[in-house]
């Protein structure tokens, strides 16, 4: 069991928990994730780490309420406990000193990427950062990304903030006006990532993309989370989950998350006509929380 | 009960019960259900109590069989119970998933004639009948705890009645505890809580060591969890036998990826004296055919593992999901062929086919389980293979095409080898595909822990009578050491190697 010690609601979609993990805290590195299990009849799911603290012997998670798993997860309050927290599993990212790298983020994507961009940075490397959120509502820490990124970029669906809607297009622009990149980090929404790497395909530069199939053991046994990369398949638990993002056979990818959409939807409807009560009181915390 | 009369030489092999083919498909209860008194009593009484009994050298764990058959006779069930388990952690396991026609009861004298003693079946028997009595044998089989339940064809449900000691049970007790006066401060880790893990732990801790299993997923049991299916292995009864080994004194461990969480090297750091590596089949093998990520397309360890481990069956009770579809097609011939073909059948798939490239005499499946599998409708399409994968517009699979095969000259494992028949090529609708080909060893271990020396398939290079590996105090066992094998076969080398890993620590002391 894994008590949950902090816990947010940052916008009304996304969760923040800290989690005692001590043995996981002191191996985790960046890049890597965990897989976790609610309660008794979870199902087991892959989510980044946010970040993790040695010393305090904590975990940190950030994830979007998507189905049944991540709404259960987020009805945990402080002081309950997950089921099961296994990792740190996967690849870490390789940190080398690559020189001028454009970090580009959206939703969860954000935790895993403050992680990355302070251990860029350890290594000299140059960082411009650039969010992707859907409207104003939805931008967060932001600010820690200014404040660690050497300069950083907001990108705002709705067009409220200068005239690009999606990173990618900032990403084309930015490569265009001369500016040399190189390597590429892109973390979120998996439509995000696949628009980035084709942004950054014409000019050849390493776009690393890291991706979140769905997972069952989380160690390479079952082979659920197989990908196509450059036409040969790997397993994203394993191999992965950071891959080269102009190698990812994305159409595959995105149908192979899909494949189960019925079956979630389900699974979500019933879990929330059976616990009307507890999303009730989330929805208040989660105004109440907006509201500051 | 009257003992009935041995004649010298009875032919008849006691039939064990069996849910009826049709009513079985649709449920995940046990299929066999176990032979009542009577039955195990007349099965007994064939022993021949030969001088030279083979049964014993066919098993690789050397279970004294012809006592503990002796045993049964004689009505002296705890002492059935002690003969069995001094050799055997496991055997309500044992009795239900080794193949006995290829060890015990292919050595032993009665095979001559066809009828062998059913010896799985009466070491199941006792197995059960301890599980009926746990009063009689705590600490080693602490009663279960109350919300478990057993299944209801376990050998007669007698009760309890009251806690009186039992001198065999005591007799049990004080030699396995007996060891540990003698002062071992040792401690062993033992990667994995599969069949190989748990024998290695179990005979660890019966010697007096500190025993403490990592286990990856977040139950114990390995593949007798995952990947075993509930109507063949209950896992009442693998947990019944895991707690078994817990009252022994074995520490166990969840959630605890071994190479991950920490290497070995840090294990052998941090206070364990040595390790033993039974970390199970890793990787699933898949066909390497066009279409084979589609969605629809499982490898036999995912569709296992959400059936079995994550209760998909139970969905939406339990949150794991699973689609069989109508139509299913399971690519391989071993006993995991058979098990995912049954289970798909009781997710409520109406046709199950098994595809595989060589004929019935070649299929690595016991015949027993091939037999299970065809009584309960499953297909089989012999001398065929899949050439490639249909999908439709959302990526799931629709079709395979498969093309027909014919035997050939024999190949470098005595088999015949199949040969493509031009010209034969068809297409077969389908919902789902299984693909059941085996496993290569997983990556994890072996790619952290340094001084390792591995096979050329992967494997981890092991001692097969030791099962030391080229690393100073570090052990390996099952399907890590020899590829896809059986689970007693796991726990004979679990077995050698905890005998080694003795020897080997005195030594030192």
């Amino acid at each position: 069991m894994y008590k949950i010690v902090k816990r947010d609601v940052i916008v009304p979609n996304t969760v923040y928990l800290k989690v005692e993990a001590p043995e996981i805290a002191r191996k985790a590195k960046p890049g890597q994730f965990v897989i976790l299990r609610v309660d008794e009849v979870g199902e087991r799911f892959p989510l980044s780490l946010t970040g993790w603290d040695k010393n305090e012997g904590t975990l940190e998670l950030l994830f979007l309420i998507m189905g049944r798993s991540t709404m259960k997860l987020s009805a945990l309050g402080e002081g309950d406990c997950i089921m099961d927290v296994v990792g740190p599993l996967g690849r870490p990212t390789e940190i080398e000193s690559y020189g001028n790298t454009l970090c580009v983020c959206s939703t969860f994507g954000v935790g895993p990427m403050i992680v990355l961009i302070k251990a860029l940075k350890e290594k000299g490397n140059n960082v411009v950062s650039v969010m992707e959120a859907k409207d104003e509502t939805f931008l967060f820490w932001d600010d820690e990304l200014k404040s660690i990124s050497d300069e950083t970029h907001v990108v705002l669906g709705d067009g409220s903030h200068g005239k690009n809607r999606r990173a990618s297009e900032f990403v084309t622009e930015y490569l265009q006006s001369g500016h040399k990149v190189d390597r590429v980090f892109a973390f979120g929404r998996v439509f995000m990532m696949m628009e980035c790497s084709r942004a950054t395909k014409a000019s050849g530069v390493k776009t690393v993309v890291g991706l979140t199939p769905i997972m069952v053991d989380g160690t390479g046994m079952c082979g659920c989370c197989r990908v196509s990369i450059g036409g040969e398949t790997k397993f994203t638990c394993v191999d992965g989950p950071e891959f080269d993002g102009h190698s990812v056979d994305w159409e595959l990818l995105i149908k192979r998350k899909r494949a189960y959409l019925r079956e979630e939807a389900l699974a979500f409807d019933l879990w929330q006509l059976d616990n009307l009560r507890r999303i009730a009181e989330l929805s208040e915390l989660s105004e109440r929380v907006s509201m500051v | 009960m009257k003992m009935a009369e041995k004649p010298k030489l009875n032919l008849n092999r006691v039939p064990i019960p069996k849910q009826e083919p049709e009513i079985r498909r649709k449920n995940f209860n046990e299929v066999a259900l176990g032979y009542a008194e009577e039955q195990a009593l007349e099965e007994a009484n064939r022993c021949i109590e030969c001088k030279k009994p083979g049964c014993k050298d066919g098993c690789p764990v050397n279970v004294d069989i012809p006592e503990f058959i002796k045993a049964i006779q004689d009505g002296n069930m705890p002492e059935a119970v002690r003969i069995l388990k001094s050799k055997n952690s496991l055997p309500g396991i044992c009795g239900r998933v080794c193949p006995q026609e290829t060890q015990c009861e292919m050595t032993c004298n009665l095979a001559k004639k066809d009828a062998p003693i059913a010896i799985g079946r009466l070491e199941r028997y006792v197995a059960d009948w301890e599980g009926a009595h746990p009063c009689h044998s705590e600490p080693f089989a602490p009663c279960h705890s109350e919300g478990a339940k057993r299944p209801k064809n376990l050998a007669q449900d007698r009760l309890c009645e009251g806690g009186e000691s039992n001198p065999a049970q005591d007799k049990l007790r004080e030699e396995s505890r007996g060891a540990q006066d003698i002062s071992k401060e040792k401690k062993i880790a033992v990667v994995g809580s599969g069949p190989a893990g748990l024998t290695c732990a179990a005979d660890l801790a019966k010697l007096g060591y500190g025993v403490t299993i990592l286990e990856a997923l977040h139950v114990t049991g390995g593949v007798l969890m995952y990947g075993i299916p509930e109507f063949r292995l209950p896992k009442v009864i693998v947990q019944s036998e895991i707690s078994y080994v817990k009252s022994l004194g074995v520490e166990i461990k969840l959630d605890q990826v071994i190479g991950k969480i920490a290497t070995v090297d840090e294990l052998l750091e941090n206070g364990f004296d040595a390790v033993f590596l039974a970390p199970g089949a890793g990787a699933p093998m898949f066909l390497d055919i066009p279409g084979e990520n589609l969605s629809g397309i499982y490898s036999a360890n995912e569709f296992l593992t959400r059936t079995n481990l994550m209760k998909a069956y139970l969905f939406p009770e339990y949150d794991t999901p699973i689609k069989a579809g109508k139509r299913v097609v399971v690519f391989g011939g071993g006993n995991v062929a058979m098990d995912a073909s049954r289970c798909a059948l009781r997710l409520g798939a109406e046709e199950v086919y098994i595809i595989y490239r060589r004929s019935k005499v070649e299929m690595p499946a016991r015949a027993e389980e091939r037999e299970n599998a065809e009584e309960e409708g499953v297909i089989f399409k012999l001398l065929t293979n899949p050439r490639r994968f249909i999908g439709d517009e959302q990526g799931r699979v629709k079709a395979v095409e498969c093309y027909q095969m014919e035997l050939g000259e024999p190949d470098e494992s005595g088999r015949r080898r199949p040969i493509p028949k031009p010209g034969t090529e068809f297409i077969i609708d389908i919902d789902t595909a299984i693909v059941a080909l085996g496993t290569r060893p997983n990556p994890i271990v072996p790619s952290t822990t340094e001084g390792l020396e591995l096979t050329r398939w992967g494997t981890i290079k092991t001692d097969e009578a030791t099962g030391r590996t080229s690393k100073e105090r570090v052990w390996c066992g099952g399907d890590m050491a020899t590829g896809a094998a059986t689970v007693i076969s796991a726990m004979g080398a679990g077995k050698r190697a905890a005998a080694d890993i003795d020897a080997y620590l005195q030594g030192k002391s």
